[in-house]
């Protein structure tokens, strides 16, 4: 269905990322000291763009030391490359000066709206997967990568809910989207499975018709559990809780698939002592080095 | 309407139903998992309003808080996705919060907070040291120009309400006993380095900082407000690092 459109050549993962392939963490404002004070092993740290969209203080104070130390990881959280309407210029400008400041190894947003018109609803909103979108996704992707001169990977969602508008499967979309702009995919293996529990889907179907060979990042983190009105399982992707024992078999099955990729530990609530996600991020570490990775 | 406008308005306003076109794979109805997004939206939101104000949250108890909050979020929902900024007209909404008359010094306590969220996050800028202020207020051939540029996080709130007393009990799980809660203050925020602080001033000091920070020349400055102590005013703007200019204006 997309002969229509010249093959690009996908990039390789080195030009995705510059990040190791190593196991890291999201930055965490009340970790901030004891990252300084101890320096610990980790191949990178990761932030969200947009909390340190801020003129100065103790947000840029840290990350500039911390950048100093570590490879970095900016993750998006508001830009809306989904949105029916157009992308946020100023916020697009945010970013590439965000981008110039602190040189990260990668620079990633999701596959999801956040913004509708001048509101912005602070959640990662689900998209119907059919042409229109495709078209619009591809087209907000590539004014994105020209503004950054770079590419950019793009995170597969976590969803609860599916449109009966939507005439593409989303493995599929995400794959087209990747071979029209160019843009690598980050795998949150945690919304892989979420989604494949809330959709009755079998995940490893729906990995394997993933586009793997343009995996830039791999994120894990926990979910919480709730039920639907016929009392099914429904899985809710916040960050939350320790990673749960199907994600880790997952994300192994993963690295078996396409050997060590730069590896997230994602903790944005209930947020434990620092230790506590160290230990999440030498699991993953050991799972790396297990699939040929340097640690 | 298209999909994302009925989609967007029934997140922020609960009161509606849910949108039209979703489905569930496993046939559920869409209401119960459109409510996940739902819930994320209205408590992230709630969340950002009781991140960047605290002290309110503890003045009307949790629940109350989380309630107004929601209300606030229908009438005014974020217009950026910087979520630090988000809250701005929160204490004007609480000042016309009909509920929360009984408590009239809430609304300020939440401007004297929002005040301290713009001082986190203000510029960087270095402070003049100590002796080049020094050495500037001891040169009489100069001092009739001298000007103050104030640092970037610095603002001032009048208040009706003792502001910074209510502030600083909660800083300590103090009670309110004992503050009058009538007596107005003179509220200073700045931060200083990396730390954001808060300082009651007599009326006289804050209507001199405000001369200052609208950059009239220190001498005309301290002439033009009510009696107040002067050497005590610069020693506290010195030592808490919130002198970055000295320039001289060119008297008339």
């Amino acid at each position: 269905m997309f002969s229509e459109h010249d093959p690009i050549p996908a990039c390789t993962q080195a030009a995705l990322t510059g990040l190791p392939p190593r196991a890291g963490l999201g930055l965490k404002t009340g970790h901030f000291q004891q990252v300084l004070g101890s320096s610990p092993d980790l191949g990178f740290f990761e932030v969200h763009a947009e909390n340190y969209m801020v003129a100065g203080g103790p947000f840029h104070h840290f990350l500039g030391l911390i950048r100093a130390q570590y490879p970095l990881s900016l993750h998006g959280v508001g830009l809306s490359i989904g949105a029916e309407g157009p992308l946020d210029q100023q916020h697009l400008k945010r970013l590439a000066e965000l981008i110039e400041r602190y040189q990260p190894q990668s620079f990633s947003e999701h596959l999801a709206w956040s913004s509708h018109g001048p509101v912005f609803l602070n959640d990662l909103l689900p998209l119907a997967y059919d042409t229109p979108t495709l078209n619009r996704v591809c087209a907000h992707i590539d004014q994105v990568q020209n503004a950054l001169k770079r590419p950019m990977l793009l995170e597969n969602p976590a969803t609860y809910l599916a449109f009966e508008r939507s005439t593409i499967d989303e493995p599929d979309f995400i794959a087209e989207v990747i071979r029209r702009s160019g843009c690598g995919l980050l795998l949150d293996v945690n919304n892989v499975y979420v989604s494949c529990i809330n959709h009755q889907r079998d995940p490893l179907v729906y990995l394997d018709a993933l586009p793997l060979h343009a995996v830039g990042e791999i994120h894990l983190a926990g979910f919480a559990e709730d039920c639907d009105s016929l009392g099914d399982r429904l899985l809710i992707d916040d960050h939350g809780a320790p990673i749960d024992q199907a994600v880790w078999q997952l994300y192994r099955q993963v690295l078996e698939r396409i050997g060590p990729v730069a590896t997230l530990i994602e903790r944005d609530n209930q947020v434990p002592a620092f230790e506590v996600l160290l230990a999440e991020a030498q699991q993953a570490e050991r799972l790396l080095l297990q699939s040929g990775g340097r640690a | 309407m298209s999909t994302q406008s009925a989609f967007a308005a029934a997140l922020i306003d609960t009161r509606l139903p849910c949108p039209d076109g979703l489905r569930s794979a496993n046939g559920a109805d869409p209401a119960s998992r459109f409510a996940v997004y739902r819930n994320n939206v209205q408590a992230s939101l709630i969340n950002a309003l009781a991140d960047s104000y605290p002290v309110v949250q503890q003045l009307v108890g949790e629940e109350f808080f989380r309630a107004m909050a929601a209300i606030f979020i229908r009438s005014q929902p974020p217009q950026s996705p910087l979520m630090s900024r988000y809250g701005e007209t929160f204490a004007d909404f609480i000042a016309r919060f009909e509920p929360t008359a009984g408590v009239p010094y809430v609304a300020d306590v939440a401007r004297l907070e929002y005040l301290r969220v713009l001082a986190y996050h203000a510029a960087d800028a270095q402070p003049i040291r100590p002796e080049h202020v020094s050495a500037a207020l001891a040169n009489p051939q100069t001092l009739g120009g001298l000007t103050f540029g104030l640092h970037p996080s610095l603002n001032l709130l009048d208040s009706g309400f003792a502001v910074v007393a209510i502030w600083a009990a909660h800083q300590q799980e103090q009670s309110l006993a004992g503050i009058g809660l009538n007596q107005g203050q003179h509220a200073l925020v700045l931060r200083n380095g990396l730390d954001v602080e808060v300082f009651a001033l007599d009326a006289g000091a804050s209507v001199f900082i405000h001369h200052l920070s609208n950059g009239e020349p220190l001498l005309a400055a301290a002439e033009n407000s009510p009696p107040f102590d002067l050497a005590q005013t610069l020693a506290l703007l010195i030592a808490h690092n919130a002198i970055i200019q000295l320039s001289y204006k060119e008297l008339p």
